[in-house]
């Protein structure tokens, strides 16, 4: 293939769990999805709606049912053994004998890069996080925003060319979270990386994407792209604009479409 | 000094307890005049062990040794087989339901027979009822670790490519080794009494076990109460250094956080 594959691509992408039994769920189905490289596309969708199931398609976590999923030209699993993506999970899940360096060096450790190499990359992206000072804690002793810029350190410590964030900010509270979308944003613009971020927050998905893929569940499926044209880089005022509310009140107004229930205005 | 203070406050009550107890036992023996085979003072307790220190150091240190090669060699096995049980699930579906059933039984019965095994002098005959009566609760508290390591830590490996060779050193073992350390505490006062109990059965005369049932006989109670103190003092000890080394190598785990 030529240097212009897509950074993803996914099509007519299918999970159903338990398949021929009665109690079969089927939590994707027809999924067609291309990313360039280069793009912030976030996953939206009420619970259920498979956006975290697919993310595990993309990282050869979970196979699918049905479909195919290539990242840029190589199959999922291919992909996976030649180490393409970065995955950033809910939880920081930090390994808690290691201190935060070596957190962070682990990737590069599983990969055989030598140990000068390893503290040196390590480092170097601690520095990107604006954690240097802590490389010598335990995660225990740090913060849970902490600990997930930890994370997202050790998902870019080896330079993969995509990163898949699966409701990274989840679990933080929204002064936290609103500091760590600008760090987020800084790295994806400096690094260039190619990013799936997840998330049911519409706030979020507008303010990072370029791209937002509206979900629905039961069978979990596509209903709507909607184009983030707000313009880069993304500042503190851009939550205040009104185009702002506007690309929001519409990604609210997909997801009503999908599911009636869906009404909290920040969810 | 204040860490030393701190120390001091934290253990008096159990110093107090400890010494009144001694006390009151003293003088229950001599107002009641409680004769010596039935409970011996502490004072000539403590006689007893000073004229007899050479014989009961010999005979500590043998049976001491003989427990601690026990544990080891127990120790040595349940780990192997608590890593191929935790990596593959025929190992862990045939080994585990006998590994249950037979650490429900009292396996120090076994100690009569072993001299028959490996002849009464043989210091194979005391280790290797060590190492069966310690290997169960090891190889049950380590599979349980290993296999309770975190899905999502297990994902990230998976993330990463990583052989299950790496997983099991780098993700599954570490986060086992508080059970590790947990059976270790069961296991340690274990192999004493397996190796005590074994001795009663016969064996060199230079144990603790042949030791104490010899004095018994001999209506000697101070000298059997010595050796028992000695026996109770290396189990404390055994306890205390694996707290000791515990401390060293996890002290990321929550119950080694001080405040």
């Amino acid at each position: 293939m030529s240097g212009t594959a897509a950074a993803v691509a996914m099509s007519g992408v299918g999970v159903t769990f338990g398949a021929g039994r009665p109690n079969a769920v089927t939590a994707l189905e027809g999924i067609d999805l291309t990313i360039q490289p280069g793009e912030f596309v976030s996953l939206i969708g009420p619970s259920g709606c498979g956006k975290s199931t697919l993310l595990r398609v993309v990282a050869d976590l979970l196979s699918p049912s049905s479909g195919e999923v290539r990242l840029g030209d190589r199959s999922a699993s291919e992909a996976r053994a030649n180490r393409d993506y970065g995955m950033v999970f809910q939880s920081a899940t930090l390994l808690d004998w290691r201190k935060i360096l070596a957190n962070v060096e682990l990737p590069l450790e599983i990969m055989g890069f030598d140990p000068d190499e390893r503290r040196a990359r390590a480092r170097e992206m601690l520095e990107l996080v604006r954690l240097s000072e802590f490389e010598d804690h335990y995660p225990w002793q740090l913060s849970g925003g902490m600990q997930q810029r930890v994370a997202i350190a050790r998902a870019l410590s080896f330079k993969p060319s995509i990163l898949l964030m699966d409701e990274p900010f989840g679990a933080l509270d929204e002064m936290t979270r609103e500091h760590m979308q600008m760090e987020l944003l800084n790295i994806w613009q400096t690094t260039g990386t190619t990013v799936i971020f997840v998330t049911h927050s519409i706030p979020e998905a507008v303010f990072l994407s370029t791209r937002v893929v509206v979900m629905s569940p039961r069978p979990g499926r596509i209903t709507d792209l909607i184009d983030i044209d707000l313009g880069l880089p993304r500042r503190f005022e851009t939550r205040e604009n009104q185009q702002f509310f506007e690309l929001i009140t519409s990604v609210r107004e997909a997801l009503r479409r999908v599911d009636p229930a869906v009404s909290e205005p920040w969810g | 000094m204040k860490l030393i203070r701190r120390r001091v406050q934290t253990y008096l009550p159990a110093i107090i307890l400890f010494v009144s107890a001694l006390v009151g036992w003293e003088l229950a023996v001599r107002t009641f005049d409680i004769k010596g085979f039935i409970l011996p003072s502490p004072s000539a307790v403590a006689n007893a062990f000073s004229e007899q220190w050479p014989e009961l150091l010999t005979a500590g240190r043998g049976t001491f040794l003989s427990a601690l090669a026990g544990l080891g060699l127990g120790a040595f096995m349940a780990i192997l087989v608590a890593m191929s049980a935790s990596r593959w699930e025929s190992v862990r579906e045939g080994v585990m339901p006998l590994a249950i059933a037979a650490n429900s039984t009292p396996i120090v019965v076994l100690a009569p027979v072993a001299n028959s095994w490996f002849g009464l002098l043989s210091p194979w005959s005391s280790i290797v009822v060590v190492a069966v009566l310690v290997f169960f609760p090891i190889m049950i508290n380590l599979v349980r670790g290993l296999l309770s390591t975190h899905p999502n830590q297990l994902e990230l490996m998976d993330s990463y490519a990583s052989s299950g060779s790496k997983t099991l050193w780098s993700v599954r073992m570490p986060g086992a080794l508080p059970h590790l350390f947990s059976a270790f505490k069961v296991a340690a006062p274990l192999s004493l009494i397996g190796a005590i109990v074994k001795e009663y059965f016969g064996g060199s005369q230079e144990r603790l076990g042949q030791y104490i049932t010899l004095k018994a006989g001999l209506f000697q109670f101070e000298e059997a109460w010595a050796a028992i103190v000695l026996a109770s003092a290396f189990g404390i000890a055994l306890y205390l250094s694996i707290s000791w080394i515990e401390r060293k190598v996890i002290p990321w785990h929550a119950s080694m956080r001080s405040a």
